[in-house]
């Protein structure tokens, strides 16, 4: 036994003991790991990234894994001052009136039904928009919405084999278009429900809505999209087939099985080109009655959530959070039911497919299960959230002895703690899973970290997945709230050190301290700033009260992690300039004084004195006097 | 020097005689073969870097690096080295390095197309003296250009703003060898185009060691 494993062992029973000695039972009962299995030396970097989304954050965190060391965290929805995002031009543009988003499913960008390491793609169930991430640059790109008549875009973002698009299902119906009053009571007749395609430009990532499909007034709450067999299809579950507007906790949990959406995507595309739409606030809007094929109704076992395809695309996986199963149906059988219209009724005039058809089994998988993942080794990994535990299972084919009885094809489960939520297997959306590691995310924290108050964080398990049982290694804490994650392999990614000076296409960029300069045109002051270790050029620039002062700030260094701040003092502006980057800065001046500015991103020995002086002289000097009768008090140096 | 004794002053006039009689030697066809290679390799030098500055430091594990050819100055990273080892020098008030100050990189090219042209006249017209003049000009030239170049560096480090935010001691970069200034390591080192420079020299020298057994006419 070598020097490192022993000490990591002994330091793994002396925290045992320490933990049992505080008397806290739930942390006693789970302190097992191998930390050495995730041990990443410093200086050396992990094999994978995990993108975590960060909920109502509005976020996305990136962690290295197996370390499970976070390595940064993207806004996205949120203003981060801290990454200067929110506060130039442009982010603000991008982020409009909203402050904040609800991010919950990020996808990676395929080709070929693998990840192509360009962009990850996340939803704001909050505002309904998506955004895109480029991971050149781990930048957020875009934001498109709020999408017209689509209400809490939960199930997003789900991206199609070669990035054709972007799948949004709207969790909450709502009476179209968007701002039209209707009476609740009314909920079945003037509500619906939308299915999403964003198209998303090949080249540049640009997304844009393309079509919406018209449903009922269920709601739309996971999905996957199809591969292989099933390349043409994407699968939701929904809840509330019920059609309940009141009390959903006990209304929408009646019927015994819900509707999923089994939607031809390349259906909807040629419903647009033959014109078989309408326009509804600017977008094609589908009914599917008056496309044959277009969209079935599958029944999935109680309040279903999560809606997994398998890496081959002949399996769907539904979890049925009521139902303790697994539903496990098969693509060919679906496709086949399609053909026969083997169907068992309608529901507003879609037809639904027939349950006993389309099934291939019902896989008792345990408590309350949401999600599931594939390791490619023809394993599916359910995470239980009743239970508390993650379900390693059979894919199909079974053998007739195991079909008779599915407690077989259960092969292994695993604590996690608490109530876990999405679990995640790098690539497991592919064709190609990596099948060596599995995330838990885990919603209750209670006990596992140190104490931090009443407001916990999250906990999420590494769990090594590579032999017959898994087996616990490590733990990790995010803010909240991973709800689902991506893994890449990191040598997919090539993210770049510095925006090259050679490709700077900003009109205001100025690259040597003998450019930069001041201008005037009527109340607008634009200042072309270079920002270089260790000073602003200029950095002394006076203005007047009422003027519009227009910083475009070029950081001209072309060193990777040479960043420069820009705050202004008592403006709200901070903003945090990459290498070779420029930034736009619209201020409103409002009152009169001195303002210092300085860099807020250390950056050089002299970093403390990168500073500089906004002098805005009052509008006119009658305005600075002091009103009569009135003294004003003023320091000065003697 | 026991020829140089006599009052009548034979000896050096001996001396003398046998220098022209050296320099009258004519060049057998190896000399001429191998001065040739001396021009090819003198122009060949031209491709490659004479010297190379290096410079690392924890946070620059890659180090800059800054390659002086005859002709140019390139700095790593797409010229980009050079903006930083410029960025790094104005904290001790260092003049910024740049191409234009290195005078000598214009005239350079002409020089070594005077000496590739009269290494080819040597190699025609076959005379010992040619060689001759030939060696001790290179040589000079060459000690000339290690001269200057040691100059500018002397100069760069030697002329420093008294406004600098560092106030260091003017010091002597580093010409051949590695010293620490600062967190950086520099090294400095001949590279090929050095090599092939000096190459070339011994060629020219080599080329009369093989016609010396010729007979003068």
């Amino acid at each position: 036994m070598t020097m490192k494993k022993t000490t990591l062992i002994l330091s793994a029973l002396f925290s045992a003991l320490l933990i049992t000695g505080c008397g806290r039972p739930e942390a006693k009962q789970a302190a097992t790991g191998d930390a050495s299995l995730s041990f990443v030396p410093p200086g050396q970097h992990d094999k994978y990234y995990l993108f975590y989304s960060g909920g109502h954050s509005g976020q996305v965190f990136v962690a290295g894994m197996p370390s499970m060391r976070h390595l940064v965290t993207i806004p996205v929805f949120s203003p981060a001052s801290g990454k200067g995002y929110g506060f130039d031009d442009k982010s603000r543009e991008m982020l409009g009136k909203f402050t904040w988003g609800d991010v919950h499913h990020p996808g990676l960008s395929k080709t070929g039904g693998n990840y192509d390491g360009r962009w990850l793609f996340v939803n704001d169930n909050a505002n309904n928009r998506v955004a895109r991430i480029d991971l050149s640059d781990f930048k957020t790109k875009q934001i498109l919405g709020p999408l017209p008549n689509s209400s809490g875009s939960h199930a997003s973002s789900f991206v199609t084999e070669d990035n054709e698009y972007l799948l949004v299902g709207t969790r909450f119906s709502i009476p179209l278009p968007k701002g039209r009053y209707a009476p609740l009571e009314d909920y079945e007749k003037e509500f619906a429900g939308v299915l999403t395609g964003i198209k998303v430009n090949k080249e540049t990532g640009e997304m844009s809505v393309a079509w919406q499909i018209l449903t009922p007034p269920f709601n739309w709450d996971l999905a996957s999209t199809g591969k292989g067999p099933s390349h043409d299809y994407a699968f939701f579950t929904s809840y509330n087939t019920e059609m309940a507007h009141t009390l959903l906790e006990v209304n929408a949990s009646q019927l015994d099985r819900d509707l999923g959406a089994v939607l031809n995507w390349k259906l909807a595309e040629k419903a647009v080109t033959d014109g078989q739409y309408t326009l509804i606030d600017g977008v094609p809007v589908i009914d599917p009655r008056k496309v044959p094929g277009l969209l079935h109704f599958l029944p999935i076992p109680k309040s279903p959530h999560g809606m997994d395809t398998d890496p081959s695309g002949a399996w769907v996986v539904g979890s049925g959070k009521l139902s303790p199963t697994a539903a496990v149906f098969s693509v060919e059988k679906i496709l086949k039911a399609i053909a026969d219209k083997d169907f068992s009724g309608e529901n507003h005039g879609t037809p639904i497919l027939k349950y006993e058809s389309v099934l291939e089994g019902e896989v008792p998988v345990g408590l309350g299960p949401l999600h599931t993942q594939f390791d490619g080794r023809g394993n599916g990994y359910t995470s239980l959230f009743i239970d508390s535990q993650v379900s390693k299972w059979k894919l199909p084919p079974w053998t007739p002895e195991e079909k008779a009885n599915l407690e077989k094809v259960v092969l292994d489960k695993i604590d996690v703690h608490y109530n876990i939520g999405h679990l995640v297997i790098g690539g497991s959306d592919t064709h190609e899973p990596y099948g060596d590691w599995l995330v838990a995310m885990n919603k209750q924290a209670v006990g596992r970290p140190l104490p931090v108050g009443t407001a916990l964080p999250e906990t999420s398990q590494l769990i090594d997945i590579r032999g017959d049982k898994m087996k616990m290694v490590a733990e990790a804490f995010t803010d909240k709230e991973p709800h689902f994650a991506q893994v890449i392999r990191a040598d997919k990614l090539k993210p770049i050190g510095v925006y090259p000076k050679d490709q700077s296409k900003d009109p205001n960029a100025v690259w040597k301290l003998e450019d930069a300069k001041v201008t005037r045109k009527g109340d607008t002051v634009e200042v072309n700033m270079v920002a270089i270790r260790s000073r602003f050029a200029p950095d002394n620039i006076e203005a007047k009260v009422g003027d519009t002062i227009v910083f475009h700030i070029t950081n001209v260094e072309q060193v990777a992690g040479i960043a420069h701040g820009f705050s202004l003092n008592e403006h709200n502006i901070n903003g945090s300039i990459d290498p070779g980057e420029t930034k736009t800065f619209t201020v409103k001046l409002d009152r009169p004084g001195v303002f210092p500015f300085y860099c807020s991103v250390f950056c050089s020995a002299l970093h403390q004195e990168m500073q500089g002086y906004l002098a805005v002289k009052p509008a006119d000097a009658a305005a600075n006097s002091p009103a009569p009768g009135k003294p004003v008090e003023t320091a000065s140096r003697k | 020097m026991r020829e140089e004794k006599p009052a009548s002053g034979g000896g050096l006039r001996s001396l003398l005689g046998s220098q022209q009689v050296f320099l009258r030697k004519p060049l057998n066809i190896t000399s001429r073969l191998v001065l040739v290679l001396a021009a090819a390799l003198m122009v060949a030098a031209m491709a490659f870097p004479v010297w190379k500055i290096r410079l690392v430091a924890p946070q620059y594990r890659e180090g800059l690096e800054l390659s002086i050819y005859t002709w140019k100055l390139e700095a790593g990273n797409k010229g980009q080295d050079l903006v930083e080892i410029n960025l790094l020098n104005h904290y001790i008030g260092m003049k910024p390095l740049a191409q234009a100050d290195f005078l000598e990189m214009q005239w350079m090219p002409f020089a070594f197309g005077l000496f590739f042209l009269l290494i080819l006249r040597a190699a025609v017209l076959g005379w010992m003296i040619s060689v001759v003049d030939l060696a001790v000009l290179f040589g000079y030239f060459g000690a000339f250009s290690i001269g200057t170049f040691a100059y500018r560096l002397y100069t760069y480090g030697h002329n420093l703003d008294s406004m600098a935010p560092v106030k260091i001691e003017p010091f002597m970069p580093m010409l051949i060898g590695v010293s620490k200034i600062a967190n950086f390591t520099q090294s400095s080192f001949p590279q090929l185009g050095a090599i092939l420079l000096f190459s070339s020299w011994v060629l020219i020298l080599a080329a009369a060691v093989f016609s010396l057994k010729e007979k003068a006419l």
